[in-house]
């Protein structure tokens, strides 16, 4: 299947999770990648370094992730939908670049496959401790949005997800899934090309006389105009103004750019935020997770339940940005939260914030082994 | 008629952005005469100025691509030329132009640069070299000469500095000059050869920083600055690269590297062509 030239490969298939991501993203209409091969997330590249010229796209293969995410960038702003992806040591190298993209508001998709750090660490071990670097690793304030799959059709779906949201809000999305997701074979249906919802980035109505790049709409993204497209604008790192002109000292502008770009997610996290409920309704018990975490917590919250505990999952599909107000609901409710993750503990802390008074407590797990659900179910009981 | 419609327009003035003027650079500052070059190229190719994209890095001369009225982008400290291949690929009707600084492109960024000569990217390098760390008040770089002076080389500089046009010679490029801001005419017929040119090409131009790196190593004004040049330089056909040298006594200038040789993007089209092309004749079987 490999080898077709299509873009959308419609049918069942029995996929790894890094060969359904890249599906994803051809299926999303990206047709740029530009990477650097990195253990667990180099069968993207490969998937992509074989199926894009099939349909007509490029595939770069860049000197280091730094310059990976710059030409992604460049290919964004000139007129494609682009991606990398990559592991913790790569994403690292990325984060100023993040920065950039937030800065100019570059629609991207960026995807973490994540393994065992700090440093080099495990390779080729799962762990999901790139979450707080998603979040703030890039210096200055700024919002993003991370979804995070937990089964290779969600990261079929997801990637598709990703690439509509970086072209709504132009902003980089990140995809952030962890080695087992990546590496995992399950079934994925690709549904025909017309069930598939696209979303594309709006565009300048104006003149290019009137076009300023960076004046917002009431949804406070700017339309974008390409490089080519007879706009000639400007574009920079630096703080501007709307017309994309450097404002390295005003404090007005530096406040109406910084809270802008932070408020167009802010705005509208309830209709970025998606997660999955099961049976919350009376929970007594909550947990909260994530990726493959979330798999062992949904057959420890049924096994539980089989034995007379009032547990309930909260599966978080957005991880950025964090439905503090969905948790806040439900910790009001709850008598206890458990927040397994395979890290010393970094979303937990986003739950303790939001669940003010109801006790949470972490189940961490680092290394080759993912959560067993009687670990969680045990946790329960200690609760 | 009144004095205002006496008044004549720079013959350059539409390709500037009016209204970030005046720009930031010091009185005497090499910058000038590298963008007004470069803007005579385009005007006299009398290229369309939709399809040109102007992207910089950081530093001085970063600024440069806000001044321009084509498309333009000003990336993060060194990473202009991955961020111009994205652009050249994903487009590749457009002229692509990176204008830098020698730090942004050779310290920072250097591992980019041969990178991407080495692909043969059809990309324009116009590289400054004012030999330091202009922006950030003068320190020393990769370029910068043994013994200089800088904030950073208070005793004197104990590194070897790169040889720009040799460095480009042997990683790739197709194209490869330098020339100081003295050589007007050169440096503007060597802008459109490169823009005419299929390939990754570097002009590297040599420039006065008469505020900083000039003053503190005591060369003069800039005006002394042109004078020092005229006097050193010489001016070469197809010399080697290698014995390019820049010293106190001798700056050789010239083009160095003019080949022919298929671009990245060309040999990518053909590929995708090609792979097409394999693809519908298996379907067809």
């Amino acid at each position: 299947m490999a080898k077709n030239n299509k873009a959308v490969l419609t049918g069942t298939h029995f996929l790894s999770g890094d060969l359904a991501c890249a599906e994803g993203a051809l299926a999303a209409g990206c047709r740029f990648f530009g990477g650097y091969p990195i253990t667990p997330a180099t069968e993207i590249a490969e998937r992509m370094a074989r199926r894009l010229p099939q349909i007509g796209g490029i595939y770069i293969q860049m000197e280091d992730e730094i310059a990976s995410i710059a030409a992604v960038i460049g290919a964004s702003y000139a007129g494609k939908k682009a991606m990398t992806a990559t592991s913790g040591p790569g994403f690292s190298l990325m984060q100023e670049n993040i920065g950039l993209a937030v800065m100019t508001e570059a629609p991207l998709v960026i995807v973490d496959i994540m393994r065992g750090g700090p440093s080099t660490g495990q390779p080729t071990m799962p762990g999901q401790q790139d979450v707080m670097q998603a979040k703030w690793g890039s210096h200055g304030d700024y919002e993003i949005i991370a979804l995070a799959p937990s089964s290779v059709q969600e990261m079929f779906d997801l990637t598709i997800e990703c690439f509509n949201l970086a072209e709504t809000f132009r902003v980089p999305v990140m995809l952030l899934a962890d080695e087992i997701i990546g590496h995992m074979w399950e079934r994925v249906e690709i549904p025909p090309s017309n069930e598939i919802t696209i979303i594309n980035r709006k565009k300048p109505v104006v003149p290019p006389r009137e076009y300023h790049p960076f004046q917002p709409d009431d949804d406070l993204v700017p339309p974008m105009a390409c490089f080519g497209e007879g706009y000639r604008f400007h574009a920079t790192g630096l703080t501007h103004d709307e017309k994309g002109a450097p404002k390295t000292v005003s404090i007005p502008e530096q406040t109406k750019l910084v809270k802008r770009l932070c408020g167009k997610i802010r705005t509208n996290t309830d209709t970025i935020i998606q997660v999955k409920e099961v049976t919350l309704e009376d929970a007594d018990v909550v947990v909260v997770a994530y990726g493959i975490a979330s798999r062992a917590a949904l057959s420890a919250v049924r096994k539980a339940r089989t034995q007379g505990i009032k547990a309930g999952l909260l599966r978080l599909i957005t991880i950025w940005p964090f439905p503090e107000k969905l948790v806040a609901q439900i910790a009001e409710q709850a008598k206890a939260i458990i927040v397994p993750e395979m890290n010393c503990g970094q979303l937990v802390r986003e739950v303790e914030r939001a669940a003010k008074t109801t006790p949470v407590s972490l189940l961490s797990k680092l290394g080759e082994e993912p959560h067993r659900p009687s670990e969680i179910v045990e946790a329960m009981r200690r609760m | 008629m009144n004095n205002k419609d006496l008044m004549l327009q720079h013959p350059l003035a539409k390709y500037l952005r009016q209204e970030r003027m005046p720009h930031i650079w010091c009185e005497g500052c090499g910058n000038g005469i590298l963008l007004n070059s470069f803007l005579e190229a385009l005007d006299e190719l009398q290229l369309d100025l939709d399809n040109i994209v102007v992207i910089s890095g950081i530093g001085c001369i970063g600024r440069a691509a806000g001044y321009v009225n084509v498309d333009s982008f000003h990336t993060t400290h060194g990473r202009a030329i991955p961020f111009a291949t994205g652009v050249k690929l994903a487009n590749p009707q457009l002229k692509v132009v990176v204008i830098s600084g020698d730090g942004d492109l050779f310290a920072i960024g250097g591992n980019h640069f041969i990178h991407a000569a080495r692909r043969n990217v059809d990309i324009k390098v116009i590289c400054a070299n004012n030999f330091n760390y202009g922006m950030t008040g003068g320190q020393y770089g990769p370029t910068t000469p043994l013994e200089a002076w800088t904030t950073t080389t208070p005793y004197g500089n104990i590194e070897h500095p790169f040889n720009l046009v040799h460095l480009a010679a042997a990683s790739g490029a197709v194209y490869a000059a330098r020339w100081t801001t003295l050589q007007v005419r050169r440096l503007k017929a060597s802008i459109k050869k490169a823009l005419q040119k299929e390939g990754f090409s570097l002009i590297e131009v040599i420039s006065p920083c008469p505020e900083i790196y000039d003053r503190y190593n005591k060369l003069g004004t800039a005006v002394e600055v042109m004078k020092w040049f005229k006097l050193v330089s010489e001016v070469h056909k197809a010399y080697d690269p290698a014995k390019a040298v820049i010293t106190k006594n001798r700056i050789i200038i010239g083009e160095f590297v003019d080949i022919e040789k298929p671009s990245y993007g060309r040999l990518l089209r053909e590929m995708t062509a090609q792979v097409k092309e394999d693809l519908e004749g298996e379907n067809t079987k």
